[in-house]
């Protein structure tokens, strides 16, 4: 969870980053922050899923991701300590891209560890509910980050937080909870199935080699990213980040409001990943995650047009406006939403800001569209670290099941917000059709799962 | 076999129209479409390799638990018999 949380407050925090490491006007800046966005996430990640994987095949999986605990740690702490662009200058976005790149790498290596580590220790028959809990700390950790980020916003207030030095206490406050992790990691033991291979001498030699250069089990890989990771990644993104972004730029709610509806729609659903990962030990890993893929397909573009339609002003009626100044304007609709309208400047051109606050009825429609969504997510998520272990032996494990994960995830989810923007720069496009590219994703896994994924759940893994 | 081919001149095309001076969006420059087709090219070369195995039924083995145990003997390359349809 910790991993995650250090990963999303960079997300989450995105635009004030820009701001004080990658001024637009400056072509390097930019350079280096478009570089941030796309290769930590893109190439690191996968990167970082082969040397760890590699390594926690090599020398076992407790250290290995140690390792990676402490190298996300402290790249996230030393973010925050990072003087800007405006001191320090070019050094300022060389440094945070640099440590930005080693998140992605940190993190490439962590999944598969943990998902191994747990996975190796649990009982055969409770394979799914033990590693379910390792499934629920990616969504942890976004809520996590959301709920530190919104509390230091309100004890320090928005200028503090936004021009001073406010959004360096979620980064700085990383080392507190990386050194509670190491303590407890430190106290851990290997896994028994690597510890026994290890006392007989049986680990891998190569482990790349062996997973990606053996027909075998190179088949296995593909088998696993085409027909699970690559469904569940579009899957769980478009659930949790893509939903967020829509709420936030398309039905311009106000970025408090849309964060606290996104934060309960998390909290609504977290428990069915233990759920769901605990059904998958009885009715099989396959059925549940094809069956997310399959909801998802099917019910994204309703869901979120009615996201749209909650927020859709011009369907509602005005009560009364009032002007709070010459730039800015309330607007009381009958139903209790509230609109924020700001013009103002930009190079030449007035541009109008949005910002609504939907009524109670409003919200908690909104928060229970998300929580569905995320109920997808839990469907698709929640067993795919038992399915994944099942399908590679113990000596190359690790790095098997963490490259399809980490492009699943990291390359196919990742470009759902690069993609969703290609795709509506076709004309005759509306704000819905940037979900083709989840559907149609989750539509070819799902394809391809139905055809050929078999359930393994009942066999001993070794 | 042909989604992989087919996405990657998808991206290419796409970059070829997408990318100029003019816009101020991630698509509109080059870097992420660079860094976007380099890494998504090794994918989809993966996806038509992908397709081939299913083509020839290099899977009925792992559909199959009983083959499985067949397969886990033979040689590689020999493991089952393509699909017949």
């Amino acid at each position: 969870m910790i991993e995650w949380y250090d990963f999303y407050i960079f997300g989450s925090l995105s635009t004030i980053i820009a701001a004080k490491f990658f001024p637009s006007e400056n072509p390097t800046a930019a350079l280096l922050s478009t570089l941030a966005t796309f290769a930590a996430g893109f190439i690191v990640r996968p990167f970082g899923a082969l040397v760890f994987g590699r390594l926690g095949d090599l020398i076992g999986r407790k250290y290995t991701f140690l390792l990676t605990l402490v190298l996300m740690g402290l790249s996230t702490f030393l973010i925050g300590l990072v003087p800007s662009y405006a001191t320090i200058g070019a050094w300022a976005p060389a440094l945070v891209l640099i440590l930005r790149l080693l998140q992605g790498l940190a993190l490439g290596g962590e999944y598969g560890g943990a998902a191994t580590y747990v996975a190796e220790h649990a009982p055969a028959h409770r394979r799914g509910f033990f590693t379910s809990w390792i499934q629920t700390t990616a969504t942890l950790g976004l809520f996590l980050s959301l709920a530190v980020i919104l509390s230091i916003r309100r004890i320090t207030g928005v200028e503090e937080f936004t021009n001073g030095n406010g959004w360096r206490y979620p980064f700085l406050l990383s080392i507190v909870l990386v050194i509670v992790s190491i303590i407890i990691r430190l106290k851990m033991k290997e896994s028994p199935l690597f510890a026994k291979l290890k006392s007989e001498g049986k680990t891998s030699v190569n482990p790349l080699r062996e997973s990606f250069g053996h027909k075998r089990n190179f088949k296995m890989v593909l088998l696993a990213l085409f027909g699970a990771t690559m469904g569940q990644g579009v899957i769980w993104y478009t659930g949790q980040f893509y939903a967020q972004s829509f709420i936030l730029t398309k039905c311009h709610i106000e970025y408090e409001h849309a964060n606290i509806i996104i934060l309960i729609g998390l909290l609504l659903a977290t428990p069915f990943f233990i759920v769901f990962g605990a059904l998958s030990d009885k009715w099989g890993r396959k059925k549940i995650m094809l069956a997310g893929m399959l909801l998802g397909v099917l019910l994204y573009r309703p869901i979120f047009q009615q996201l749209y339609n909650i927020a859709d002003t011009d369907k509602k009626q005005i009560q009364n406006t009032q002007m709070v100044s010459a730039s800015q304007n309330l607007t009381q609709y009958t139903d209790g939403t509230v609109m924020k309208t700001t013009s103002q400047e930009l190079n030449g051109k007035t541009e109008i800001k949005k910002e609504i606050t939907l009524s109670n009825t409003g919200q908690w429609s909104m928060i229970g569209l998300v929580a569905i969504m995320v109920l997808f997510v839990t469907m698709v998520y929640g067993p795919i670290a038992a399915f994944l272990v099942e399908l590679f032996p113990t000596k190359i494990r690790y790095t098997s099941m963490s490259l399809p994960y980490h492009i699943g995830n990291g390359v196919f989810g990742g470009l759902v917000p690069f993609i969703a923007t290609l795709i509506t720069t076709i004309k005759g496009t509306d704000h819905l059709s940037g979900l083709w590219y989840p559907i149609g994703v989750a539509s070819l896994s799902f394809i391809i799962g139905c055809l050929y994924l078999s359930d393994k759940k009942d066999q001993m893994i070794h | 076999m042909i989604i992989g081919p087919i996405a990657i001149a998808f991206l290419i095309f796409s970059a070829f129209v997408n990318i100029n001076g003019v816009g101020k969006g991630d698509i509109n420059k080059p870097l992420p479409w660079i860094i976007i087709i380099s890494i998504f090219t090794p994918i989809a070369i993966g996806l038509t390799i992908f397709g081939w195995y299913c083509w020839k039924g290099e899977y009925s083995a792992h559909l199959n638990p009983r083959l499985n145990d067949i397969v886990g003997q033979a040689p590689e390359g020999r493991t089952s018999q393509p699909h017949k349809s």
